[in-house]
């Protein structure tokens, strides 16, 4: 799809705000819809699509493989670390009101970093999924 | 949406069908938010109508487009779906009627979420506070099933991809290229 102008300045033009609108609702979640796991469908989709267009071998080179390798466990780590960090300050695992001062700040600090930490996954999931796939060039 | 479902099941063309899942995916998040549940038509317009539109496309471009013909009777499972079907209408039957206030869903839990939710947790959107605190143990193990997800991808597809395999549509000349993926 190299020789499509129209798609290409269009698809340039979006991708800034694919992002960012993954980005608000990624951080938007604890007030409206939305959360990690659509906030990363949607910061994929923006790779996906510039892979889409741009060629997969383009893509990678903005995204390499093992960046999105390095995502996809550290989100997790992230998640299962909340968990931890809430043992170590003397609560259950993943009882996030010891991690601040307050118990609803920590509640809110606890779902901010566990959000984040399924929306990394989620979006290095899904680049991965989709790039793995369309690499297949056989 | 059993329109769709009917023109997904008669047709041939892969194409066509993996549009029309696309379709039904809308729809369905549609059918959510006339049913209030915002978050949920969210993830199935990105997920069912978006993402999985585009792997299946992706994986389209890798086998055929056009689906063989099947030569086996059809006759048994015909009566499986059918038997199955009308099972689990007869126990709809039985569910309360949607936003009953008697409901069994709506009496144990989902009150004590709404009344302390606000000063238990503290965020407004009280999905997020369930899904991230009340039910984190859930969503903890639903990271880690689509991070297996990505691992068995990249174990199956990733990795020895140079080698030939049966099924695959000619010999692809080794290259140094694991890294790529």
């Amino acid at each position: 799809m190299n020789n499509h102008s129209i798609l290409r300045v269009v698809s340039k033009f979006m991708i800034p705000f694919i992002m960012l609108f993954a980005l608000y609702v990624q951080f938007h979640g604890d007030f409206g819809p939305g959360g990690g796991f659509q906030a990363g469908v949607i910061f994929a989709a923006a790779f996906i699509l510039y892979g889409l267009i741009f060629g997969i071998e383009n893509a990678r080179k903005v995204l390499p493989a093992s960046a999105t390798r390095i995502a996809l466990a550290c989100g997790v780590i992230l998640y299962a670390g909340v968990g931890v960090a809430g043992m170590f300050l003397g609560g259950n695992y993943l009882d996030y009101n010891v991690l601040a001062a307050t118990a609803t700040g920590g509640q809110h600090l606890g779902i901010f970093l566990v959000e984040f930490g399924v929306g990394t996954t989620v979006a290095a999931t899904m680049v991965t999924i989709f790039f793995v796939f369309a690499g297949q060039d056989f | 949406m059993a329109m769709t479902a009917f023109a997904i099941i008669r047709l041939r063309n892969l194409f066509a069908v993996v549009m029309l899942s696309g379709i039904f995916s809308l729809l369905a998040a549609s059918l959510y938010v006339l049913l209030t549940a915002v978050d949920v038509a969210f993830t199935e317009a990105s997920v069912g109508a978006g993402i999985s539109t585009l792997l299946m496309l992706a994986t389209l471009a890798i086998t055929s487009e056009y689906e063989k013909k099947s030569e086996r009777s059809t006759l048994l499972p015909k009566i499986i779906v059918t038997v199955t079907g009308a099972v689990l209408i007869y126990g709809t039957l039985d569910m309360p009627l949607y936003g009953a206030a008697d409901a069994p869903s709506n009496l144990h839990l989902i009150p004590r979420f709404i009344l302390q939710s606000g000063t238990e947790i503290g965020v407004p959107n009280i999905v997020t506070s369930v899904l991230a605190s009340y039910r984190g143990y859930d969503t903890l193990g639903e990271t880690v099933v689509i991070f297996t997800a990505a691992i068995g991808v990249l174990v199956l597809l990733g990795r020895g991809r140079n080698r030939w395999r049966p099924g695959m549509r000619k010999p692809v000349v080794p290259e140094e290229r694991e890294e790529e993926v």
